[in-house]
């Protein structure tokens, strides 16, 4: 079995993964998850740094650069927008369904 | 070196796992948040250690800009305008993917490994499609683009020829190894994402950006297969997953299916409903005796009040009502607002506390026993024609405003709802209809009741 069929395998489970863990949640909490799920994907950042790491034509470079920026924005300006909603969840909720 | 860097995204998956599970739960959400944040800047800062690295200063001076940038702006919006920025901030995730694919695919980097080169092309299209749809939906959102459904002769024609094309270019660049293809592909794939959106209207939004958020996370899985980065694969996928699991929650949540969300418009109108009676206006001043006057007041809150950033004026209304000994519950539709709980969110942030949220199962059947229900800026989400087959919203969830005893309704002008049907809530025996900014509205029934 190659490192292609593996990968394969961490798709699989990892899709499993994000299903269940969402499955069974309070409407009043699919916003916030959004953006919580919108910050996770942040993760982007690191591979736009290995490509910028990894280039060597200023075109590259160019492009690995705005990669990043794009990513770093996403992780960060999605991490505040996130805490800022649930920061609204500070008092004990009722916990609606 | 390279064995502590896998470690630690190793942890990082873990983290992002265990994260967004502790975020799916209302008393342990604020802590997932923590653990994915302090996830990702492990993750970010071990990238730096790994071998064979290039332009580090470069990449700190991109990652500055980006974080204060982002950071900066996140913190300044009112939270009303919180969908846009999810919408903005995913689009840039978007991008960083597409950007990844273009440097990888304009060097020719896979060789003969035409699955991973497959898979990164497929990440460049859904990326591309979510960075510029994304920020036409921000564009939307933001005011800066009628939010209206914008629509030409033969759309989904040319969406469609646009969509083939890039697909058949998608495939072009796959079998052989040109360099201004990749370009072209690009140049189509990001003109499809704007098309894409153009022609859906502000309401279904939210259902667009969930599906953008999980085109995001899926195009970083397919570029994390693409550069080999374990990191990236797990942490997309599972976004990926999550994203489309609340993507057809929220579309079965406004009652609409995806395909026709994205198809766009409302369809044919089969049925928009003869309405008899008349609308009936209501004084300020009489309204705020009604209100003092009642022994049970019930508020349903929708767009219109979220619109107007009327919640805190919303607050002190009900404040003072509950000073005179009127009992005061918040009815809230599962879409009230821009989204799924954005109106739990923007009620809590003025102050409402939970136990007077009720949610559409629990506040129906109280209803006949509110003395007065006061719509405050919703149309669609309150209007009795949805228990009606042939009418467009036929099979929608509604409040029950229309077994109050009587109903005040709070509205800026007479237009109709999203859905460009007549609310025949509004014409009944029982309805008074008071019209107004909701903010300045709710300020005046504030003045008037102190005065009584």
């Amino acid at each position: 079995m190659d490192a292609t069929w593996a990968a394969l395998y961490i798709f699989l489970l990892a899709a499993f993964t994000g299903y269940e863990v969402i499955s069974r949640v309070p409407v009043i909490l699919h916003t916030p998850l959004m953006s919580g799920s919108n910050f996770i994907h942040g993760i982007v950042v690191v591979g736009a740094m290995v490509v910028l790491g990894h280039a060597e034509t200023p075109l590259e470079q160019a492009i690995g650069f705005f990669g990043v920026v794009l990513g770093a924005a996403n992780a960060a300006g999605g991490y505040a927008v996130t805490e800022r909603m649930l920061e609204m969840f500070e008092r004990k909720p009722k916990g609606g369904q | 070196m390279e064995n502590f860097v896998q470690l630690i995204y190793f942890v990082t998956a873990l983290l992002f796992i265990l994260g967004l599970k502790r975020m799916s739960s209302p008393n342990t959400a604020r802590s997932g948040v923590v653990w994915a944040g302090v996830a990702m800047v492990a993750a970010t800062a071990v990238t730096f250690l790994l071998p064979d690295m290039r332009n580090q200063g470069l990449m700190l001076l991109a990652i500055v800009i980006g974080t204060v940038v982002a950071w900066i702006a996140a913190k300044r919006v009112q939270m009303t305008d919180m969908p846009q920025m999810v919408a903005i901030y995913n689009g840039m995730g978007g991008g960083a993917a597409g950007a990844i694919a273009a440097v990888e695919l304009l060097r020719g980097e896979f060789g003969e490994a035409q699955g991973l080169k497959l898979l990164a092309i497929l990440g460049a299209l859904i990326g591309s499609v979510s960075f510029t749809g994304s920020l036409i939906a921000f564009a939307k959102l933001q005011g800066l683009m009628s939010s209206q459904p914008i629509q030409f002769p033969s759309q989904q024609a040319v969406n469609a020829g646009v969509g083939i094309a890039a697909l058949l270019l998608a495939l072009v660049v796959l079998l052989t190894n040109p360099g201004p293809m990749v370009l072209l592909f690009f140049l189509l794939a990001l003109a499809f994402g704007v098309l894409m959106t153009l022609p859906i209207g502000g309401g279904d939004m939210p259902v667009v950006i969930s599906l953008y958020n999980a085109f995001t996370g899926l195009a970083v899985g397919f570029e994390g297969f693409a550069i080999g980065n374990a990191a990236l694969i797990v942490a997309g996928t599972v976004v990926g997953a999550a994203g489309t699991l609340l993507t057809f929650l929220m579309a079965k949540a406004m009652n609409r299916s995806l395909w026709s969300v994205l198809v766009g418009g409302f369809g044919v109108e089969q049925d928009s409903g003869e309405v008899k009676g008349s609308l009936k206006p209501i004084d300020l001043e009489d309204a705020a005796v009604m209100l003092a006057y009642a022994s049970k007041v019930i508020f349903v809150p929708g767009y219109g009040m979220a619109v107007a950033q009327a919640q805190h004026k919303l607050r002190e209304l009900a404040d003072l009502l509950e000073s005179k000994g009127v009992e005061v519950k918040f009815a809230i539709h599962p879409v009230a607002g821009r989204m799924p709980g954005h109106m739990n969110v923007l009620l809590a942030e003025a102050g409402v506390a939970y136990e007077k949220l009720f949610d559409l199962e629990d506040i129906n059947p109280e209803f006949p026993q509110a003395d007065v229900a006061v719509v405050i800026g919703a149309n669609d989400v309150v209007n009795p024609a949805a228990r009606r087959k042939g009418s467009p919203l036929y099979g929608m969830p509604i409040l029950e405003v229309d077994k109050a005893k009587n109903a005040i309704v709070i509205k800026r002008g007479q237009g109709k709802g999203f859905a460009g049907v007549e609310n025949e809530l509004f014409y009944a025996e029982n309805t008074r209809m008071l019209y107004g900014d909701a903010q300045s509205v709710l300020g005046q029934l504030v003045q008037a009741l102190k005065r009584l």
